[in-house]
């Protein structure tokens, strides 16, 4: 496939470099690690994914990919290690030459760049569809109304939703909440685009709406994007690289034409299989 | 019945309407007040909450009124009786009401709260303009229960000298002797009340679940229109 092979320069330049270098560490995982009770989910796990790359997370459930979208969203806090967005601690701050837990204000502005589209959509019921999307950006980051719904249109044109912007969640689709979902999470301008699952809670047609969105959106954005997904040709279109991941640790890290076509690890072999069989 | 008496009920229904309305209001707010208390990240604030609830959920209305017509004076704080009342009735049904909001803002799904957090909102924004306006639907409903508990308890503080439906009643039936007659029409007159608070609240609920795109159940008179279209 195109694109897959693209080097990773263009999207940079913004990033000021801090703790660490932007370009190839744009998001950093240092031996963190994660357990549930007696369950170990991430085992000193340390990587990194360059500004503007297209990562996709595969492995059996379990494994620890989800647990690493929700660490970065901070829906879930590391046991021990750090993680940084562009240079930034997450968890952590500076403070007195010290590195400590991070207040919930620090929290916030580092996470302002983040945003997450979630398995089961989690549109706001309560609003109807353009205000879902322009709710944060309002609110949020304080762009006037007007400014925020032009772009809202424009973002839901894109998804192909321009003619539902007054229709409440519950009256669409579920790949049209999705699709809703994603124009609101590209609303607030974020760096890094969590996607978790989002095509699992969908028949497979409506899955193809979802993919096909999301294939453009690759094309014509350099957000950097981590991805969760079971659909393995669209993560073989979209992404630059894919990790495989066994029992909290990562086994194997190549470009998907690789990944998929030779894979090394025995382990990888027998899930691709499965995961193909399935599909 | 003379139209005295008459107008003596109806003075009566009046008072009765605006203790209710009043110890609603002071409730609503205390409800939400401790609600969002027991909810709350900060301990101190939770124990608050808790304290309220159980403290002023176990205190009799009637007790209640008596403390602050008569207790409070003693300790300096004249209170008048109507206002005393709606406090009694206030605090009461708020710590019930609180346990509803409490109920309420923990029966929105979590990933509701996971998605606002996504889209970067601070606390309080998660909670005001995503979790509370879905809450709300489901507060409705029994919040309806207690306000007709709240119409009825008013009549409890009767005792404190306020001239409330029942206590108008009583005086009536104390000048004629009509048992039946009497408490026959409060009956009537409470349970008349009653349906007038159950409508209004049917019209909130329904409301409220549009403003989550929710189709609410056809109410009774769509039901009567669709039914006279049908052809004989």
């Amino acid at each position: 496939m195109e694109g897959t092979k693209e080097p990773m320069t263009e999207a940079t330049s913004a990033a000021p470099v801090r703790a660490h270098d932007g370009n190839g560490e744009f998001i950093k995982f240092a031996e963190v690690s994660k357990r549930f009770g007696s369950n170990v989910v991430l085992d000193d796990l340390s990587f990194s994914v360059g500004a503007g790359e297209r990562v996709t997370l595969i492995g059996p459930s379990g494994s620890g990919k989800t647990t690493i979208l929700r660490m970065l969203m901070t829906l879930l806090r590391p046991d021990s290690g750090t993680i940084s967005v562009n240079g930034e601690y997450l968890f952590h701050e500076e403070r007195g030459g010290q590195l400590v837990t991070a207040s919930e204000s620090h929290i916030r502005r580092v996470r302002s760049k983040i945003t997450m589209v979630f398995q089961q959509f989690n549109l706001f019921p309560n609003m109807r569809v353009l205000r879902n999307v322009t709710e944060a950006p309002v609110h949020v980051l304080g762009k006037p109304k007007d400014e925020a719904a032009e772009r809202a249109k424009e973002l839901l044109a894109l998804v192909g939703l321009g003619e539902k912007l007054d229709a409440y969640p519950s009256q669409l689709s579920g790949g049209q909440q999705q699709r809703v979902a994603i124009a609101r999470a590209l609303a607030v301008d974020p760096d890094v685009l969590l996607l978790d699952e989002v095509t699992s809670a969908l028949d497979p047609e409506l899955a193809a709406e979802v993919l096909d969105v999301l294939r453009d959106i690759a094309k014509t954005t350099d957000v950097t994007m981590l991805l969760v997904t079971h659909a393995m040709k669209f993560a073989r279109d979209v992404s630059h690289r894919v990790l495989m991941f066994n029992q909290g640790k990562i086994i194997e890290d190549r470009p998907p034409e690789e990944m998929f076509n030779e894979p090394r690890h025995e382990r990888t072999q027998s899930f691709l299989r499965s995961v193909i069989d399935e599909t | 019945m003379s139209g005295e008496q008459v107008g003596l009920l109806v003075d009566g229904a009046l008072f009765t309407l605006w203790l209710t309305l009043g110890g609603a209001a002071i409730g609503l707010v205390l409800a939400f007040l401790a609600g969002l208390a027991r909810v709350s990240s900060s301990k101190v604030l939770r124990a608050i909450g808790f304290v309220y609830v159980e403290f002023f959920r176990g205190a009799a209305v009637l007790v209640l009124a008596f403390w602050f017509v008569y207790a409070m004076p003693m300790l300096g704080w004249q209170f008048e009786p109507v206002f005393a009342g709606m406090v009694a009735l206030g605090l009461n049904i708020g710590a019930y009401a609180a346990e509803i909001v409490r109920g309420a803002i923990q029966s929105v799904p979590v990933n509701q709260y996971e998605a606002a957090l996504a889209m970067n909102f601070s606390s309080w924004q998660r909670m005001r303009r995503v979790v509370l306006p879905q809450a709300l639907v489901a507060m409705i409903p029994p919040f309806s229960n207690n306000i007709i508990e709240l119409l009825k308890a008013s009549a409890v503080v009767s005792v404190v000298s306020i001239p409330e439906l029942a206590f108008n009643g009583q005086l009536i039936w104390s000048g004629n002797g009509q048992a039946a007659a009497v408490f026959g029409g409060l009956l009537v007159m409470y349970g008349a009340l009653a349906l007038i608070f159950t409508i209004i609240m049917r019209l909130l609920e329904r409301r409220a679940a549009r403003s989550v795109g929710r189709q609410p159940d056809p109410g009774w008179w769509t039901r009567l229109r669709r039914r006279s279209e049908v052809p004989a």
